[in-house]
């Protein structure tokens, strides 16, 4: 598959012959049509609306048809403070989402709490329980930032393998697709973190 | 003292100023008999003094309020809660004593311990008249087991959700109110995190830039480094 010299692509696209493989194909099909699912939980939402409105235009970048309900949405853009009443239903449509699927944390609320991380009721970042793609700083982003992180989910998926060892990891079937729902506890959400996800790097001091 | 009357903004527009509050306490007391009443004073640049009213006589006192033609508060705009701390009151006393065989004024401090207790702050105004705020005050026996007060949900319809947020944060159980549950937390959550001695769950584990009280918190899940931590402490001299 996609074994092909690149010089002699090109000359041979120069002659008139077009030449691809599956994987290109399927990638460039998957893409250009990244459905999200469509939630917004703060302010970044207000952002996204504007990514998805006239002015910005996701539909330039096939992005246009946000989905209503999980089983149609490649994508999940968590746009806003996840509370922790809020979490297990995130992990919860996540976990409905069909496969392949990717998820782009929006904000700092998203990625770690943002402002209100010292708040008793905030998830210190929606990473603690479902793997994210793309992380977007910003409070809130600009509906650019969110067309770069989309634009950067494109370039990942098109890089994505479909066969080998080093193929993506939604073909592999030992990797779990779906990941435990946290529960709400007595004091806090139990556990507090998915350690099987949640695997931040050790900290130099 | 002010008094009752009638102020003109512009042509047209009349404002009824409110009574003053001694004046809105001694109508209370005369409608509603056996009502204790307090006059707490608000030092503050607002100047907003409120009305401490005793639980017993709570809701006869609020519907007094809303109902009574002169004030007619019918507007509950805010249901707040307030947490008070067990505090010290120290109180300076001039004391007539011998000393050295004369009697000399010595200024004398006493503390006093006052008790914690847990407050509902209700903000009332006027639609009809456009007055307020009335601000009335409720204050529980006690802060761990005494904790229940009289909803003023039959009074005001708006104190419901408030009132249940306030037992949600606060834990003042509201008698009366027709659907006493927590409102922003789940149900099986059992702290009152608006109370101060509330200490939050502990996740600082992953801080790569803490400061301040995330420093203190992540520090916590640090590993220990013998080697470094407290080497300001290691003298050189033997």
């Amino acid at each position: 598959m996609s074994q092909i010299d690149e010089q002699l692509r090109t000359e041979l696209q120069r002659q008139g012959v077009w030449v691809t493989s599956m994987q290109e194909l399927y990638n460039w099909g998957r893409k250009n049509s990244i459905w999200p699912l469509q939630f917004g939980l703060a302010c970044c939402a207000i952002e996204m609306i504007a990514t998805a409105a006239s002015r910005y235009d996701i539909a330039r970048f096939g992005g246009e048809v946000f989905r209503p309900s999980p089983r149609q949405a490649d994508l999940m853009i968590v746009a806003g403070t996840v509370t922790k009443k809020m979490a297990p239903q995130i992990v919860r449509l996540y976990n409905q989402m069909a496969d392949p699927k990717y998820v782009i944390a929006m904000g700092a609320c998203a990625i770690s709490g943002g402002p209100f991380k010292q708040g008793y009721n905030v998830l210190k970042g929606i990473d603690r329980y479902i793997p994210v793609d793309v992380f977007i700083p910003g409070c809130p982003p600009r509906p650019e930032a969110l067309l770069h992180a989309f634009m950067e989910l494109q370039r990942k998926i098109d890089e994505q393998k479909l066969t080998g060892s080093d193929k993506a990891d939604f073909l592999k079937p030992e990797q779990p697709s779906e990941f435990p729902v946290p529960r709400f506890g007595k004091h806090d959400l139990e556990p507090s973190a998915n350690r099987d996800v949640f695997q931040p790097p050790v900290i130099e001091r | 003292m002010e008094h009752r009357g009638i102020a003109r903004l512009r042509s047209g527009d009349v404002l009824l100023v409110m009574e003053s509050l001694e004046q809105i306490k001694s109508r209370i007391e005369a409608a509603v008999p056996g009502a204790k009443i307090e006059i707490v004073q608000n030092g503050s640049p607002s100047q907003q003094h409120s009305l401490l009213i005793d639980n017993e006589h709570a809701v006869a006192i609020a519907r007094f309020l809303r109902v009574d033609p002169t004030l007619c508060l019918d507007f509950c705009s805010n249901v707040t809660g307030v947490d008070w701390l067990d505090r010290l009151v120290k109180k300076a006393m001039k004391v007539k004593k011998l000393v050295e065989g004369q009697e000399k004024e010595i200024v004398e401090t006493t503390e006093e311990k006052i008790p914690g207790y847990l407050e509902a702050v209700y903000h009332l105004y006027s639609m009809i008249h456009k007055h307020g705020p009335v601000i009335i005050r409720m204050r529980t026996s006690d802060r761990a087991d005494h904790t229940r007060l009289p909803s003023l949900t039959s009074i005001w319809r708006s104190a419901e959700f408030q009132e249940r947020e306030i037992f949600d944060l606060y834990g003042i159980r509201f008698e009366g109110h027709p659907d006493l549950r927590r409102i922003l937390m789940w149900d099986e959550f059992e702290d009152y995190p608006m109370r101060k001695d509330y200490r939050e769950p502990d996740d600082y584990e992953w801080e790569p830039t803490p400061h301040d009280e995330v420093l203190e918190k992540a520090k916590q899940h640090h590993a220990p480094r013998p080697e470094l931590d407290g080497a300001e402490q290691i003298s050189t001299t033997q």
